[in-house]
């Protein structure tokens, strides 16, 4: 790997101030250290931020459930409160790559790096989430511009993720044998503002099911998605899978995440 | 240039290695503990897993100089006074291993899932290895031997 | 302790590898060692116009960068085709120019044109990518069926077509199939595989120029053959002064048989700086350069008579050999193939035509099973297909049409010594459960699954193999095996043998089959291989043939330990040899209490006098020491068959199929170490079920490799399968004294068509290996709206 210079801020002052050249912020780094090795991407600075101890550590209220950018999704995963407050997130981080993955990575760096097929996006879409970040409070529905494209301005660091508790929530991945990563992945919400409906992995960013989220809103069951028409128009088609097969397979992972609601 | 002090397999080491530096690489060509493997370069075969501060993590794709001041244990480092960990005794009685290249991982990721869960079913030790490749064994005798470990750890 | 042979024996070495103290190439550091980072080609074919190294050349840490022209100038050989191959109009086979560093044209993404070495990797690496190439890049062709009538991509080799081989009697056959009743076809794709062993490939060259010796350490299955092939093609160096370590290997599955371009490099370019060269390949480089597996596009055809009986098969293959010529890519889709096509039932008459083609691809060559995995797919498909469309169990089909009586010549070239299909059949249905399946795929339905069972019955030739036989048909090598025991004046062993372990555990099993022989403890016995400079000449481990010909010879040269033994015990016995009896370690006088250990008789050997109490006068005519050395060369292949009986579980909804019942019965001869065999039987099967479920080497319309990562190749994973079954049966082969026929590609070899036909009958029509869920869910839409039409 091309050398750079580590550095390892203890709070977020510090972190932006050492923010200088052609720098990134570290988290788990498992999609970025991988990316660097392959000499897909090069830095001059990594910004170690997993000594900041504010950015770590999960949060609930009645309303919301925030998650600081560096917690893994091991901890999320295992996090009772978690599980108690939106089980299907906790379902979502358990599934997360493996078991190693999930020791390392996090929600921060999962959604800063806004891969197609990861599977955090999609939760951020469907539960309405807040991104807090070092400068302002981002929607999620602002926030994913785009294949491996955020919203986040130079230097911008997330601080941490506000989820919406919902009414009733659940996330089905049909996953790339291979990779682990979603081929689909839909995420549906029931909250207070309306039914949404995220979808991963089928497109060149993750986004919202205008017709599932209609159909969902007439009548929150898995027979109404039945008659919804996905088309395939805009979808990804790959050695995974083509557009046509992913549009039947948004629907399959639909029925399946309402079923688990 | 990173000044890292790492205990690694019990023993406490300070050394300055340059801030690219994976762990793999620092553990393989600074240590010469070479039991850990690399596989592959995308994180996906898991012959690298070691335990970092307990929990089993992929060592090529964490960098030396953001483990500094944590625990380490290799694969050297589970055997005591000469005798194998019963996880590595179970792999040796199920012909858990062939080739012996993706086994240091494997054996580390078995023993951090039974940290995790003592008792784990069939379906939840093939689950928790899905990041460990195993070309050899097809995982039978990988599989019996986690088994066989948990009723004795 | 008789009891040795078949017991389930825990390996000797998995001390070592549990511990992580094996010893990969990777593993090795020399002192003043370099490392070599290889510039590839990013396109499937160009004409190289120019190669401009002078930046690399000036970029810290460089010490020298080679290309084609330095290979040409320092007469360095181009890798070579090891088998070569007669098409039907009797002309050789065609082999393009294969040079370790490409100077005129590259062939495939991957093809290697130069390499920098530099004091660290990453030096290396930063100059690679200053190594300026110009490339005139030209259309490429890429799939197997349509390389024939493209262009030529090498000069001289029209239609891209290297062989145009034929098998069998193509008159006989047409005439038996103009008696057919019945006629069922079939197209088949037998889908391209990457090997994946989980060490990547690994060389390491270190030349003294004081003693003139060049050291290799390479992941090879075959150092002694490697050797071989670098003195006298590559002319790297003199084959006495050349020596070869293959450590401990992390895997092979025949992807490290042959000598690679990155092989002779480091050699070549050790010799040329005077300091080690190191080489380790990232999992990229193992993807686009190891060499790559089957790839077949076929056409069969089976002919039956009133009387339910095979009577005729034709088959029409067409073999994609990639960019170039390895050391078996042309005897894999011939005479590993063909002869297989016949599987295990009593067929008159065949004939099989097989197309080796080039493409701008990576080259294909032996992969685990080589050829028969190819040619059972074929068979076993094929026959389950007759069944259903004569509308008869396919189990009674099956046994309708076996073999019966051995030793069975087949119509096309083997002659079958020993079997008994029926047994192995019937005893698989019995395990699997056959005579409830019924019920099982009516449970299935209630969960909205569709349940299918496939069957495979096959056979394969192993044991490889007859000198004489394969070298009439063009190998340019015997196949025989070496192994030398050397027993040590204090009482251990040392035996030497050409074979390689790579994870077959040959360090057990070979140590069981000398204790049972000499009577020595497996504690007191160290296999050895891997080094040229240790043992006799060898030919290496693949075809499963360690233990039908390197464990024979380990065998007879434990005979000849004995025979000595007996002429040196009869005289400290004072007796005759010929009233000396071998057992249990004991050399015996018969009708006599008397006896003595063979420890005793050895150390007599070493010690022949009176020295102190120790007085131990060697016969007259008997010389000191006691090391015995034998070659072995098997008068046959050895025959393994089996039963595997799959059933898959498929969901209607996204078309994904679960493996979720697995039984095998397989007849391997004599067994030396069960656990061991079963290793190598679910190992085996795992990369069968890949095959069938999850692998594809996909490239691109331009030539790029697009799975190139794990991420974008399955690899199956624990997960991905049940509980696997395994029972035997036996019949010992005939060709060797241990009966053992081998076991190391059986799985392999059966498990794609027992998977497919499991899919196929869940499914209801043809689906192509791999069944990934969308074609599965296609094939399903398919049906549904045929069905919605009827």
């Amino acid at each position: 790997m091309k050398n750079f210079n580590f550095k390892s801020p203890t709070n977020t002052k510090e972190a932006a101030k050492l923010y200088t050249g052609k720098a990134t912020f570290l988290a788990g780094g498992m999609s970025l250290l991988p990316a660097m090795k392959l000499r897909l991407a090069a830095y001059s600075d990594l910004i170690n931020i997993k000594k900041i101890k504010t950015l770590s550590g999960i949060k609930i209220s009645s309303k919301s459930l925030r998650i600081g950018a560096t917690t893994t999704h091991a901890e999320v995963a295992a996090s009772k409160e978690v599980e108690k407050t939106i089980s299907s997130l906790s379902k979502l981080a358990d599934g997360i790559g493996d078991p190693q993955v999930r020791n390392r990575g996090t929600i921060g760096g999962s959604i800063a790096n806004n891969d197609p097929a990861a599977d955090y996006p999609s939760a951020c879409l469907a539960l309405n989430a807040i991104i807090n970040t070092s400068k302002r409070k981002i929607p999620a529905d602002k926030f994913f511009k785009g294949m491996f494209e955020t919203d986040l301005k130079k230097g911008e660091l997330i601080e941490s993720v506000e989820f919406e508790v919902p009414e009733k929530s659940g996330y089905a991945k049909f996953p790339n044998p291979a990779s682990r990563y979603a081929v689909v992945g839909v995420y549906v919400s029931k909250l207070k503002s309306g039914i949404r409906v995220a979808i991963t992995g089928a497109a060149h960013s993750v986004f919202r099911s205008k017709e599932l989220e209609e159909a969902l809103t007439n009548n929150f069951s898995p027979s109404s998605i039945d008659n919804v028409k996905i088309g395939s128009k805009g979808l990804n088609s790959d050695i995974h899978a083509s557009a046509e097969y992913r549009a039947h397979i948004i629907k399959v992972m639909a029925k399946k995440a309402v079923s688990s609601c | 240039m990173a000044k890292v002090s790492l205990k690694i397999n019990g023993k406490e080491i300070s050394q300055d290695v340059p801030d690219s530096v994976m762990l793999s690489d620092f553990l393989r060509d600074y240590l010469s503990l070479t039991g850990t493997h690399v596989g592959c370069d995308t994180s996906q075969c898991g012959a690298c897993v070691v335990h970092l501060d307990g929990n089993s993590v992929k060592s090529c794709t964490a960098l030396v100089a953001d483990c500094n001041k944590s625990e380490i244990v290799t694969i050297e480092g589970l055997a005591k006074n000469g005798k194998m960990h019963p996880m590595q005794e179970a792999f040796k009685k199920h012909h858990g291993l062939q080739c012996g290249f993706c086994t240091p991982g494997m054996v580390m990721s078995a023993v951090d899932l039974l940290q995790k869960n003592k008792d784990p079913s069939e379906q939840q030790i093939r689950d928790w290895l899905e990041g460990n490749i195993c070309r050899c064994t097809g995982y039978q005798g990988i599989v019996a031997a986690v088994k066989d470990a948990s009723s004795k750890m | 302790m008789a009891d040795l042979i078949g017991s389930k024996i825990e390996r000797k070495e998995d001390r070592k590898f549990l511990t992580g103290k094996g010893r990969y190439t990777a593993d090795i550091n020399l002192p003043r060692q370099t490392y070599a980072y290889f510039v590839r080609s990013p396109h499937a074919r160009a004409k190289i116009t120019k190669v401009d190294h002078s930046k690399a050349m000036k970029a810290p840490g460089v010490i020298d960068v080679f290309t084609g022209d330095c290979v040409v100038k320092d007469k360095v050989g181009g890798l070579i085709c090891g088998w070569k191959i007669v098409s039907q109009d009797g002309k050789d086979m065609k082999c393009p120019p294969h040079p370790v560093l490409a100077k005129d044209s590259v062939n495939f993404v991957g093809d290697h044109v130069a390499v920098v070495v530099a004091e660290t990797l990453e030096q290396a690496k930063n100059a690679a990518e200053l190594v300026n190439v110009s490339y005139k890049i030209q259309k490429a062709v890429i799939k197997t069926e349509e390389a024939t009538s493209f262009e030529n991509i090498h000069e001289g080799i029209d239609n891209n077509l290297s062989f145009d081989f034929l098998l069998g009697d193509k008159g006989k056959t047409n005439e038996a199939f103009s008696k057919a009743d019945k006629i069922v076809k079939l197209d088949v794709v037998n889908n391209r595989l990457i090997p994946n062993a989980m060490e990547p490939r690994a060389a390491i060259g270190d030349y003294n120029a004081s003693s003139d010796e060049l050291t290799l350490y390479t992941a090879s299955q075959n150092p002694h053959l490697d050797r071989l092939i670098m003195s006298a093609f590559n002319a790297v160096h003199p084959e006495h002064k050349f020596r070869i370590v293959a450590p401990d290997v992390g895997g092979g599955f025949g992807s490290k048989i042959n000598v690679y371009a990155e092989d002779v490099v480091v050699a070549y370019a050790s010799k040329k700086i005077g300091r080690p060269v190191k080489w380790v390949a990232e999992r990229s480089e193992s993807f686009m350069s190891d060499n790559h597996g089957r790839d077949h596009v076929t056409h069969a055809e089976l002919a039956l008579n009133s009387d339910s009986k095979i009577i005729g098969l034709k088959v029409d293959t067409i073999a994609n050999l990639g960019a170039y010529s390895l050391v078996l890519a042309a005897v894999t889709p011939t005479y590993l193939y063909a002869p297989l096509l016949l599987g295990i039932y009593d067929i008159p008459t065949a004939c099989c035509t097989v197309k080796g083609v080039y493409t701008n691809t990576a080259p294909t060559d032996a992969y685990r099973g080589a050829g028969r995995p190819e040619a059972t797919y074929v068979i076993e498909r094929i026959v389950t297909e007759a069944a259903k469309e004569i509308g008869m169990d396919q189990a009674e089909f099956r046994k309708k049409n076996f073999i019966k009586k051995f030793p069975h010549q087949q119509c096309l070239v083997h002659n079958i010594d020993s079997g008994n299909y029926d047994a192995h059949l019937d005893k698989a249905i019995e395990l699997s459960d056959y005579k409830n399946f019924e019920n099982r795929r009516s449970q299935s339905a209630k969960k909205g699954k569709l349940r299918g069972i496939g069957f495979s019955t096959y056979f394969e030739a192993c044991g490889v193999a007859p000198s004489a036989v394969v070298m009439s048909i063009g190998a340019g090598v015997g196949l025989w095996e070496s192994a030398e025991i050397r027993f040590n004046p204090t009482g251990n062993v040392s035996v030497f043998t050409g074979t390689h372990s790579h994870g077959q555990g040959h360090d057990t099993t070979f140590a069981q089959i000398v204790g049972d022989k000499l009577g020595v403890a497996i504690e007191n016995i160290d296999i050895v291989h891997g080094d040229t400079d240790k043992g006799p000449f060898g030919m290496g481990t693949y075809g499963s043939r360690s233990l039908a010909v390197g464990g024979t010879a380990i065998v007879n040269a434990c005979d000849k330990i004995i025979a000595k033994g007996k002429k040196v015990a009869a005289k400290m016995l004072e007796g005759k040899p010929e009233d000396i009896d071998f057992k249990g370690g004991e050399f015996i006088l018969k009708n006599s209490n008397k006896k003595k250990t063979i420890g005793e008789v050895a150390f007599a050997c070493y010690l022949p006098g009176t020295f102190g109490d120790v007085k131990s006068p060697l016969p007259e005519g008997v010389e000191p020491g006691l090391i015995e050395t034998s070659f072995f060369d098997p008068s046959n292949f050895s025959f393994p068959s089996g039963s595997h009986i799959c059933e898959v579980e498929i969901d209607k909804e996204t078309g994904e199929t679960k493996l979720v019942k697995y039984t095998v019965v397989d007849d391997f001869g004599t067994v030396i170490n069960p656990l061991v065999v079963e290793g190598q039987v679910y190992g085996g099967v795992a990369q069968g079920v890949g095959q069938a479920l999850y692998e594809n080497a996909h490239y691109d319309e331009s030539g790029q490799l697009t799975s190139a990562s794990y991420m974008d190749y399955t690899m199956p994973r624990a997960d991905n399968f049940p509980q696997i079954k395994i029972d035997y049966t036996c019949t010992p082969a005939t060709s060797n004294p241990l009966g053992a026929k081998g076991c190391g590609e059986a799985g392999t070899i059966a498990a794609p068509a027992a998977v497919m036909n499991a899919v196929i009958d869940a499914v209801g029509t043809d689906v192509q290996m791999p069944a990934t869920a969308e074609k599965v869910w296609k094939a399903l839409k398919k049906n549904g709206s045929k069905k919605a039409a009827a």
